[in-house]
Formats: C-alpha cells, structure tokens, sequence
C-alpha cells in the first residue's frame, strides 16, 4: 500500500511538472524553482507534513519536498533562537542531500567524460 | 565582377576546384555516408575534448582539400573560416598550421554561403586561390547555445539537431567544371518570433527574403534551377517556406532542405533535422558538389539560413534576427 | 504575408507536443522513483534498524548516488529525454543538473571548470528555495509565533 501510495503521489507532482513544461515555454530551471517555493508554501500551515505522513518516500522525492525540509529546519531553530535561527537553521535537514550531490558531482567529473 | 540591382554580385570567373568533407558519426549513419571524404565513430574525434575534436576536423578537412588540389599551402591566398563557436576558435585555430592570411567570418548556420561569397570577391579581386573552411560540433554547439550534453533535458518537438563535421572548399579563376555564377548577400529579418527550440520558422523568412531578391535580380524563377537548397530550415522551417512563397502564388520547386538530406529524419533521433553550419556545408561537399560534377544537377541555388541568436539574447527574451546568404553555381560547358 | 500573419501560421502549424504521451511517462517514471524510494526507505529500516524519518535521509543519498552515476555513464540524458519531469522533479533531476555541469567544465580545470561551473543550473533551486523558505519563515515565525 505504501508503495502505491508513494507511486501515485510522486508521480502526480511529476504530472503536473510536465504539463507545465509542456504548456509554457519554462525551463526545468523555472519549473523546479517553482516547485521548490511550493514546498516551502505548503509548509507554512504544516501541510507538506501531512503529506509526508501520508505517502511516505512519495513525498520526499520531488524537489518540493526540498523547500519543505530547507523552511522545517529553520523553522526548528527558530523556536530556540528566534529570527536568528531561521537562518541557522535553514540548512539543517538538507545538508545530506546537498553534501552528498556535489561530493558525487565531483567525484563523477573526475572519473567520467561526457559522452553525448 | 559586377553587381545587379537588388545587389547581387556576379563572378566572372570563380571556380570551385576541390573540395572534401569530414563528418561525424550520426551523419555518417545518414544516408549521404557515401559522401564524406572522412569521418569518426565517435564525437572526440581521438582528441581530449569537443572543442579540440571540432579543431582536428576542420584542420582534416582543409589538409584533405589541399591534398586533392595538389597544392600546398603557400599557395593559397588566404583561407576563409567559420564555425559556431565564440570567438570563432575552431576556425582560427585550426588555421593556424596553415600558415596563411585568414579571415573569420560568422552567420550562425550560413556561414557557408558567406564564406564562399567572400572568398569569390577575393579571389575575382586578386585571382589566386582561396579556401573557405567550415565546422559545426553537436556537442560544443549544445554546450555553448543550450544545456551540458549529460543534462537531462526533454527536446521540444521543433528542435534541430547540430551536425557534427567540417566541410572545406577550394576557390581559383582557373577553369574547373563547377563555376560560382554569382551572389546575394542577405538582410537581417526578424519577424518578431523568439522560440529558441524553434529557429526553422524564425529562419524561413529569411530565406524567403533572400531568395525573392536574388530570382528579382537575376530576373529569373525558380524553375530555372535544378535544385534549390536551403541550409537547416528543417522539416517545420521548410514547410513555413513553402507557405511563405505559396502566399505569393509562387511555385518554390525544385526545392529541398540540407537539414532534411543529411540524416534520416524518420529512423535517426535528430527531431526536425539537421542544423549548423557543417549542415549545409557537408551537404554540400557531400552531396550536392558532387551531383553537380556528375552533370546530374546543373544550375543550383544554395540559400543556408541562420539564426543569430545567443544564449543572453534568449534569455533576455529578444527576438530572433536571422540571416540567408545565396550562392548560384552552375555547370561549366 | 506580413509579420503578425506568418507568427500566426507559425504558432497554428507548430508540431504539436505529445502531451498525453510525455503526461503518462512523466507519470510513470516519477512513481517509479517514488516506489524505489519506498522500497530503499523499507530496506534501510529493517537492515539498520531506522525509523521510517531516518530512513528518508539515507534513501535520498542513494538516488542521488545513483543519479549522478547514470549521468556520467551518458544514460540519464537518453532516459530524461522520454521521461522529462518525471527524471527532473524528483531529487535525480538536481543531482543531474550538478553533475552534467560539472561533466562538462571538467576540460577547464578542477577549480575554473568543474568547481565555479557545478551550480550553473542546480543553483537557482538552491536560491529560490533558500530565499523563499527565509521570507515564508519569518511571515510564519511573526504572525504565528514559529
């Protein structure tokens, strides 16, 4: 059920992704920014939360999930040290994520050439 | 050496010697694979990057001509280059092992036809061999106008694919078979459209406008011609050129489109067709020059187009101006 | 035919974008990669015993391991060429766009090239995310106390 779930719900946020691609003239660039502030949107009221609850890895793969984790980081720190920590904050739940590109970003420029 | 009214420049005696060609590997799986003088299985060429892989191909391509021609490379008066790529780098760096006066010159896709027009004013001028030399790199094109080749990027329906090649052409006022009969050099046209996946439609006008004024010229029609070409409109850009014409009850045929000839646009993945400068220009060496010697075409009109367009114009939303250089050859008795 | 008639033309016989075609692949591979999360997420908790919030992180890192391994073998951009937001807007697409950039500055040195050139386009998500989440953070932080 969990897979289903997951499945549907990262597929969806895909769908709608590509009909935005395919019905204006934004670039990936435009469209994942976009999505990326839609994240931190529907965090405001604890909605992505929801979300995450309810279709588990599905919620965590689209980049919305990623203005989602930047906002419930900063929103965390913030708790403890005020408008500081919003800033202290924002980078907590995605470091992994954004370490671990540009570590295998670099690693793969190193080992490979681009072919096509 | 003379000029008409709507100012096309007529040779009297400009010769196409020689010529080769050197492509890549999709073109080499089109259907003019019989064509090239050379070509490479893959995009490196056997060199460390594209840009050094474009360089070695157009340095091929000149050797190639030179070798053909018998001549060395004193010989030639200057040598006329372009390419794609900023500051022209292919071209003049490839020139530099010829060791001769060079000039770079840069129409986006028309590169071609601009070259050879200028290297017929040189050579009427000073009645000594000129080469024009061209290149275009799928890989250093993509790079440099659109996204890293690895960027994951689904092609919008009208694209075209950058050819991959070099192409180079020998110009003397001695005698040969082929003769350069005359040029129209283009106008910049720009009908507002600003699509960069779609540069067949923003182009078509051009060729459009250069083809009118060149048949008025010459008070001609197009049936005079064997063949007309144009360089990359490609299958949309070729289509919006018809109905250009057809909205002047003009009847444009013999017409076809370099894009639509070097590659198998059903079976190969290159979406519209082909586009860059070694497009036309390979046809050309590969195709068309050859047709031309076996007597099976006599009178053809080679109209590349290009889109002069960047990556900052783009994205400062501007319009495309683009550009169509005509070069009339024909079939000496 | 004057200009405004011939973009008219151009915009009415355009080649039309398959849209039902590229919306169900887009579909499919994004489930796709949402049910190989599940599945990663699932394997982590019962191999090192994680909460299912644990396992979100270490499930992240393989697909974009995984990403930017298939983008240096020159098969995510064959992939993403049929998949389109359904390899961009999961996690796999950022770690693409680093990794194709960073591919291709790599003949301009490791500083020059592969160093200044890795966010040319994974960056502006990185922005618009940090600069959105600091303006909705402090809205959130003032008018509901956090």
């Amino acid at each position: 059920m969990n897979y289903l779930l997951a499945f549907c719900f990262c597929g969806f946020v895909c769908l709608l992704g590509q009909i935005i691609y395919d019905r204006t003239k934004l670039t990936p660039g435009h469209i994942t920014s976009l999505f990326v502030c839609l994240g931190a949107c529907l965090d405001l009221f604890g909605w992505y939360d929801w979300c995450i609850e309810v279709f588990h890895a599905g919620a965590l793969l689209p980049i919305t999930s990623f203005g989602h984790s930047l906002m419930h980081g900063a929103m965390a720190m913030s708790e403890e040290y005020g408008l500081l920590g919003i800033a202290m904050g924002m980078f907590d739940l995605t470091a992994a994520g954004i370490t671990s590109a540009i570590l295998f970003a670099f690693l793969t420029s190193l080992v490979f050439k681009p072919k096509s | 050496m003379s000029s008409l009214a709507g100012k096309t420049i007529l040779f009297e005696s400009v010769y196409l010697s020689h010529f080769a060609s050197v492509a890549g590997p999709i073109e080499n799986q089109g259907p003019l694979h019989e064509g090239f003088d050379w070509t490479y299985d893959d995009l490196y060429a056997g060199e460390k990057t594209f840009e050094k892989a474009e360089r070695a191909m157009q340095s091929q391509a000149q050797d190639l001509c030179l070798k053909k021609a018998k001549l060395l490379k004193d010989d030639l008066f200057c040598v006329i280059g372009g390419d794609l790529e900023n500051q022209l780098v292919a071209s003049s760096f490839s020139a530099r092992h010829l060791e001769c006066p060079f000039i770079g010159v840069y129409a986006a896709c028309a590169t071609s036809a601009l070259g050879l027009g200028l290297a017929g004013l040189v050579v009427e001028a000073v009645e000594q061999p000129v080469m024009v030399s061209i290149s275009s790199h799928n890989a250093t094109a993509e790079r440099q106008y659109r996204y890293p080749v690895e960027y994951g990027i689904q092609k919008k329906p009208t694209c075209t694919y950058t050819a991959t090649g070099a192409a180079s052409f020998l110009l003397s006022h001695q005698k040969a078979s082929i003769r350069l009969v005359g040029c129209t050099l283009g106008r910049i046209i720009d009908y507002g459209l600003k699509d960069a996946n779609d540069m067949g439609s923003a182009m078509a006008p051009a060729a459009y406008d250069t083809i009118k004024r060149h048949l008025a010229s010459r008070q001609q029609t197009c049936q005079d011609y064997d063949l007309i070409v144009t360089g990359d409109l490609s299958g949309f850009g070729a289509k919006m050129l018809k109905s250009l014409f057809q909205a002047d009850d003009i009847d444009l045929s013999p017409y076809q489109d370099c894009g639509l000839m070097l590659y198998d646009v059903a079976h190969q993945k290159v979406y519209q067709g082909g586009s860059g400068a070694a497009c036309s220009a390979l046809v050309l060496a590969s195709h068309l020059l050859p047709q031309l010697l076996s007597g099976q075409i006599k009178h053809l009109l080679y109209v590349p187009t290009g889109a002069l367009l960047s990556k900052t114009s783009t994205a400062q939303k501007e319009t495309i101006p683009c550009i169509a250089h005509a070069i009339e050859w024909e079939v000496c008795q | 035919m004057d200009k405004q008639a011939y973009r008219d033309l151009v915009k009415q016989q355009q080649p039309k974008v398959p849209y039902l075609k590229n919306a169900i692949t887009a579909f499919l591979v994004g489930g796709l990669i949402g049910a190989l999360g599940q599945a990663l997420v699932t394997l982590y908790m019962n191999w090192f015993g994680l909460n299912e919030q644990q396992a979100g992180t270490p499930m992240i890192v393989t697909l974009i391991a995984v990403a930017c391994l298939l983008t240096g073998l020159g098969v995510f951009d064959k992939l993403a060429g049929h998949a389109g937001a359904g390899t961009f807007i999961p996690i796999t697409g950022f770690a693409n766009s680093m990794t194709s950039a960073a591919l291709e500055s790599r003949a301009e040195g490791l500083v020059s090239g592969v160093g200044s050139h890795m966010f040319s386009l994974g960056g502006t998500v990185i922005t618009f995310g940090i600069v959105a989440s600091f303006v909705i953070g402090v809205i959130r932080y003032v008018f509901f106390g956090g």
